[in-house]
């Protein structure tokens, strides 16, 4: 391969992944680090990278406290019951301490945030979310991090972590390849914050052909953010709490300020109220701690989403679709009609071109709703990824192992998607969670944990051969045929991605098949798992930018692989409306309360699975709503 | 919705594919002008539409659910700070502009040097404060929360 070897050297601080996770990271790592060297591995350009690329119209996870708002411990109870108890209180209750703090930057640096006329506080829609005109949300936070960092590589795809091979299981830097010039590039650093981002386009999804792009998560997250820690063996957790989005047919346009600050609701084909009868039967498989509509009514306490998607599904399946989001009404009023478009333009264009090219228009027709395919990730409202340490002041022993956001890896730091079990973060608390990895990994250098690193010529070419194999496969392969995709040698990185979705639709709970599984279903999914992994050994990449889809397959293929284990693992309905397990269709506290940990080993590709213990930082229910309900005689 | 480029407007520049984050944007070697390589891998985030210095990238909805004859036209302004859209309707009934701010500081211009600001005492690496806390958390010199300031403690919670 005539493609060079770039070597940057001495690095103290790797950002691999620069989203909004990164980004906070490597601007919060030269505060502490004045003299530390901080370098950017980003495969886009840093301006429009991540999940925010497109823009946002809301900044989802703010408290308030400034104005008299919300405490932290009321987010973890929030994110708690939406996660139907699943979730690191320590990690959600640190970032939500923090996640003002950055809000407050934004502004500062010059991100519109919309306020209230009469308060002077943010203007909201809903408790936690903020408005903003929010399109160049990105490229201001990647100014931050570019003033910051020494030096940023864009268009450098990170496919594998580095490993030190004077200590065992401690990081040494990543390697990658740049997408333009097909160069090799090598990072040797002390410390690794993964920024990469969670999957797309894992499961089947609902829009065919030319449209398989249009998923609700950018196309280009690819799950790199576990393929490369669960590649490298770190520990993850709650990878089965995958999540289905309810939002507008085909363009996924958000629905957040409809419901919230716009006040549509839904109703079933017929214009009939249909939530509320499916949660009787609902009550009976998740119990009343997780649904108590009338509670609920009480305390504003919300109705875990899922549990909203899980009655969308029924009724559809009943023969009532289409689910409509009523407009009609709220769209009357041109000041909210007009903010009903901007939500769109700011964050999801594709959804305002639908309307304009079918010729919906929500002043006079309520447009569908549809829920999404399955998504993995760890930073909007579910949490999969990483098994990280918490912060001192906070953590019990389980939770911590020295260093905030440290992986089970030394010296491997996770923020935004990367980090399991902490919902809900979203934009602010990714930016946030990167601020706080970047503090705890300087200190981590500073306590002389990185000393004596060794990292040989023999790891950077065994890892040479392997990014550029698919090329190779290609070569070799290529001219065995006349022309055309079809090999019998190899197979492409699209038609990989094929497979992979439709295994995971078919035997993981995609849209497909209603979102259920069960053991039997599983088994066969995982041995079929097996031989794709051994097929994608022969992924052929025709160019660069192919190789580029071959290494993100790769990662998606790691990430689906833990889905899968951690899904077998779980025997139970944990997230109706997000999955079902056939075989066992109820939530069961008394054997799942728990958090799920995997490790896969790196040398054998098995996987470990554990239960881990799940506490509880805040009472259930919020001091003055307790009041509030035994005064009307509930509980 | 995919983009695709109008060859009497592309000069070749590049800025889109400097920009696209899903590496899809691309220079065709013939014509030397860019081109969508893959379609179906298009988010349509307008990322290339609004960097395109000669309007030349446009959108038409994804073939599998979007009838033609649509039209959603972007400007972005950072001079200006502002961002302003056409949206126009298949049937001809609706034609409207949207516009709104994208920032509300001169470009760039109030993003701190971290470099330049004092170093922090050594005694803060072993807080739990971040830069600019405690005071930016609440805009005052409020101390950071913590489990017992905020009267909680790590109840037992663990059923196995």
């Amino acid at each position: 391969m005539g493609y060079k070897t770039i070597i940057e050297d001495d690095i103290d601080i790797l950002v691999a992944g620069a989203g909004l996770g990164g980004t906070g990271a490597a601007f919060e790592a030269r505060y502490w680090g004045k003299n530390k060297k901080i370098v950017i591995a980003e495969k886009a350009n840093i301006d429009r990278s991540g999940a925010v690329a497109q823009g946002l119209y809301a900044i989802n996870c703010y408290m308030g406290t400034r104005f008299g708002e919300n405490n932290p411990e009321d987010h973890v109870r929030y994110a708690r019951i939406d996660l139907m108890g699943m979730v690191r209180e320590d990690l959600a209750f640190d970032m939500a301490r923090h996640v003002d703090s950055a809000v407050h930057q934004f502004e500062e640096w010059g991100l519109p945030i919309m306020r209230n006329e009469k308060t002077g506080a943010y203007l909201r829609e809903g408790r936690w979310q903020i408005m903003i005109h929010g399109e160049s949300y990105k490229p201001i936070v990647a100014e931050a991090a570019k003033n910051s960092a020494d030096k940023v590589f864009n268009r450098v795809c990170v496919t594998h972590l580095l490993m030190d091979e004077s200590k065992e299981n401690r990081v040494a830097g990543a390697v990658g390849f740049n997408v333009r010039t097909g160069n090799y590039h090598v990072f040797k650093s002390k410390t690794v914050i993964c920024g990469a981002g969670g999957a797309s386009n894992i499961f089947k999804p609902r829009s065919v052909g030319e449209g398989a792009g249009r998923v609700w998560y950018a196309p280009w997250s690819s799950g790199s953010a576990y393929g490369l820690m669960i590649e490298a063996g770190a520990k993850m957790t709650q990878m089965e709490n995958r999540i289905v989005l309810a939002r507008f047919k085909d363009g996924y346009g958000p629905v957040g300020a409809y419901f919230l600050h716009l006040k549509t609701y839904t109703q079933n084909a017929y214009g009939e109220e249909y939530e509320s009868k499916w949660f009787p039967a609902l009550q009976e498989m998740v119990g009343k701690e997780y649904l108590d509509p009338e509670a609920s009514h009480a305390t504003h306490r919300p109705i875990p989403t899922c549990l909203r998607n899980h009655a969308i599904i029924n009724e559809v399946n009943a023969g009532r679709g289409p689910i409509h989001m009523v407009t009609m009404e709220a769209f009357q009023d041109p000041h909210l009609e007009e903010i009903g478009w901007h939500n769109f333009l700011g964050m999801t264009v594709g959804q305002a071109v639908l309307w304009a090219a079918t010729d919906v228009d929500p002043k006079y027709e309520n447009p569908e709703l549809t829920t999404s395919e399955p998504y993995v990730m760890g930073s909007h409202a579910t949490g999969c990824g990483a098994w990280c340490s918490g912060p001192e002041d906070v953590s019990p022993d389980e939770y911590f192992w020295g260093y905030n956001r440290m992986t089970t890896i030394e010296g491997l730091f996770g923020a935004g998607d990367a980090v399991g079990g902490t919902p809900h973060a979203f934009s602010s608390g990714s930016f946030t969670e990167g601020r706080l990895a970047a503090k705890a990994a300087c200190k981590y250098i500073d306590d002389g944990k990185a000393n004596g690193i060794i990292v040989t010529d023999a790891q950077i070419s065994r890892r040479k051969e392997e990014i550029y194999k698919p090329l190779e496969t290609y070569t070799v392969g290529r001219n065995e045929i006349v022309a055309g995709s079809v090999n019998p040698n190899y197979i492409n990185p699209r038609q990989g991605l094929d497979r992979l979705q439709k295994l995971m639709d078919e035997y993981c709970g995609g849209f497909g098949v209603n979102y259920m599984t069960n053991d039997k279903l599983l088994s066969i999914g995982l041995k079929k798992m097996a031989i794709l992994g051994e097929d994608l050994e022969k992924v052929a990449a025709s160019d660069i930018h192919e190789l580029l889809r071959a290494w993100e397959l790769k990662h998606r293929f790691l990430t689906s692989e833990a889905v899968f284990q951690h899904t077998m693992f779980r025997k139970e309905t944990r997230w109706p409306g997000y999955y079902y397990r056939g075989d066992a269709m109820k939530v069961d506290d008394e054997n799942w309360h728990v958090l799920t940990v995997s490790r896969r080993d790196p040398k054998t590709g098995e996987y470990t699975m554990e239960k881990a213990p799940l506490y509880h930082l805040v009472g259930d229910i919020e001091d003055k709503d307790l009041a509030k309900l035994k005064a009307e005689g509930h509980h | 919705m995919p983009t695709f480029v109008y060859m009497t407007r592309c000069d070749g520049c590049g800025q889109c594919v400097d920009i696209c984050p899903s590496d899809i944007m691309h220079i065709d070697k013939t014509l030397r002008r860019a081109y969508n390589i893959e379609p179906n891998m298009c988010w349509e985030c307008y990322s290339c539409v609004k960097a395109c210095p000669h309007h030349a990238i446009d959108v038409r909805g994804y073939a599998d659910f979007a009838p033609l004859g649509h039209s959603v036209r972007v400007h972005r302004d950072e001079e200006k700070g502002t961002i302003a859209w056409r949206i126009k309707f298949r049937n001809g009934k609706k034609d409207f502009d949207l516009l709104a701010p994208i920032t509300t500081k001169p470009w760039g211009t109030c993003i701190p040097q971290l470099a330049n600001e004092a170093a922090p005492a050594d005694s803060m690496r072993d807080t739990q404060l971040l830069y600019n806390e405690p005071k930016y958390v609440a805009m005052n010199d409020n101390a950071l929360m913590t489990l017992e300031s905020n009267g909680l403690e790590i109840k037992e919670g663990v059923y196995y």
